[in-house]
């Protein structure tokens, strides 16, 4: 089939963007997403010109480096999909495709569609590590984790970072990223003795990347290619709460006994 | 990773106060607006149900007015509190909306919204026109200044004869249908914003702000259709207005 392609063109952080139109030809409906601009990208860099800019790395839908804003949607069409696993067959020959790079102040732009995702690394720094014996490593089951736990521990893990949730909320909000991340710790056992700290911080780190707020518009999780629940903000908002009611504003009391 | 200028938050340090940094944060000032929000839900669906009391007469509605005169305490104490609320709901809402609006600098050529509500997209138009209706509605039957005949105390006389006039009903239905908006997507909202989420009841949110938003905006919408309609009759008007007038 053969489609056309407006895709955002942008030499680098510092320069002007613009779309630009190319044709994309005989594209199979086997390839993916990223395949298919591979093609064009061939065509391309053999007339001489700079191939188109994106992110990927895995192309099995698992690492998040991959994310492009496809006719408006984050990932393109097909729901709990990543980028590399949206497949051609897809879309009918003739079609017209917009690909816009992940808009929002807190992931500036690097180079085309390639944004700079770092506040995310950020965030997920300013959690903090979680209290545990060095050494040996622990004998497996030596802390019984509840089933059901685990099991919610693991959705908010499933999180992959890629920023989907940030491209499509109408507000540009990082909170489906830092509630998962919040989360996936906060509901271990092992996680526990910096519950609060780990959420009070992350989301100070999340003001200060200047991502905006939520408004419980959900298109995050609709985004997500991992279908992350809108539930893990209701937690951290939960968890926020107790946290800074649970502060006792000062440190541990020097007046205390030393046993 | 671009070296110049890393954000960095606010420091959790014992000199940032609990309350202070809560209300700097995203978190803080969301349960501040659901909050409030709250509070001012509340006295809407209150004030709806003693307004019903306008379908028993003329004598009843204004004994009601009679007993609420009475206790200033209440009275007063209610006013406090929502003009606190509105004010606070007012100032969180800005802030955020300011902040919402500045993460996104350069907005995207096309989007397609797949879960988003016309209500939940629409919730800053749908509030500032609440808060331009409380001020009409404040002028119009509280203080009389925009009212064609009013009457200190003579409540049914004055929802009646402010209903019949050209433009007035007119403001009422349309400030109702905003209230539907922001309360439908408010109601649910809040209960998110508060961490009320369990996957057991959260369908019963949306069931319950549907009831509640239909009860309120239907309760409040029959009271011009029911003047319109000739339902509700100002029989005391002439007597009153004249009583007033000398
Ligand atoms: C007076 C002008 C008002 C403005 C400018 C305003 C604006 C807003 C905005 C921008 C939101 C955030 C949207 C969201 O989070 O989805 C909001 C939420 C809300 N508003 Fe208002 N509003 C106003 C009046 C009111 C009134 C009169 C009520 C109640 C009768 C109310 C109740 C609520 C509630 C409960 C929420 C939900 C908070 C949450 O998301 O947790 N608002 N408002
Ligand atoms: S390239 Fe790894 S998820 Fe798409």
């Amino acid at each position: 089939m053969n489609l056309t392609l407006h895709v955002w063109r942008q030499k680098n952080a510092a320069a002007r963007g613009r779309f630009v139109t190319y044709p994309a030809s005989d594209v199979s409906p086997d390839m993916s997403f990223l395949e298919m601009l591979d093609v064009v990208n061939e065509a391309l860099i053999a007339g001489g010109e700079d191939p188109i800019a994106f992110d990927h790395d895995c192309r099995e839908g698992i690492c998040g480096t991959c994310g492009m804003m496809i006719d408006g949607q984050a990932h393109g069409p097909r729901r709990a999909t990543t980028a590399c696993q949206l497949h051609m067959r897809t879309y009918r020959d003739g079609d017209e495709i917009t690909i816009e790079p992940w808009r929002a102040d807190a992931f500036p732009v690097v180079k085309d569609l390639v944004v700079d995702r770092s506040a995310f690394d950020r965030i997920v720094a300013a959690g903090g590590f979680i209290t545990a014996r060095t050494g040996s490593a622990p004998d497996g089951n030596a802390v019984p984790v509840p089933k059901a736990a685990a099991d919610l521990a693991m959705d908010a893990a499933a999180c992959i970072g890629c920023g989907a949730c940030v491209a499509a909320c109408p507000n540009a909000s990082a909170m489906l990223f830092t509630a998962a991340k919040v989360s996936h710790l906060g509901l271990l056992p092992q996680g526990q003795p910096e519950r609060h700290t780990r959420v009070r911080g992350m989301v100070a780190q999340m003001d200060a990347e200047g991502f905006g707020t939520c408004t419980n518009h959900f298109e995050c999780e609709a985004a997500c290619p991992k279908s992350i629940s809108v539930r893990f903000i209701a937690r951290m908002n939960r968890d926020y709460l107790v946290a800074t009611l649970a502060d006792r504003g000062e440190p541990a009391s020097a007046e205390g006994g030393t046993g | 990773m671009s070296a110049n200028a890393i954000p960095t938050p606010l420091r959790l340090n014992r000199t940032t106060g609990r309350t202070s940094s809560f209300l700097a944060s995203s978190i803080g000032r969301k349960v501040v607006m659901a909050l409030t929000g709250l509070v001012l839900f509340g006295y809407v669906v209150v004030h709806m149900l003693g307004n019903l009391q306008i379908y028993l007469g003329p004598a009843a509605l204004n004994a009601y007015a009679v007993k609420l005169r009475a206790m200033p305490a209440l009275l007063w104490g209610v006013r406090v509190l929502l003009f606190a609320s509105a004010v606070l709901h007012v100032w969180a809402a800005v802030s955020l909306t300011r902040a919402n609006v500045a993460a996104r600098g350069i907005g995207y050529r096309e989007r397609r919204n797949r879960e988003s509500t016309y209500a939940s997209r629409t919730m800053r138009w749908s509030g500032v026109i609440l808060l331009l209706f409380i001020v009409y509605h404040l002028l119009h039957l509280t203080l009389g200044t925009v009212h064609p005949g009013f009457v200190p105390g003579d409540v049914y006389h004055n929802v009646v004869r402010g209903f019949q006039m050209g433009i007035a009903p007119f403001f009422y239905v349309l400030a109702m249908l905003a209230l539907g908006l922001h309360m439908y997507h408010g109601v649910w909202s809040l209960m998110q914003t508060v961490g009320l989420s369990h996957p057991r009841y959260d369908r019963l949110r949306y069931a319950f702000a549907a009831f509640i938003t239909a009860l309120v905006v239907l309760g409040n919408l029959s009271f011009p259709i029911a003047v319109m309609t000739g339902l509700l009759k100002d029989r005391s008007s002439s007597r009153a207005a004249t009583a007033a007038r000398r």
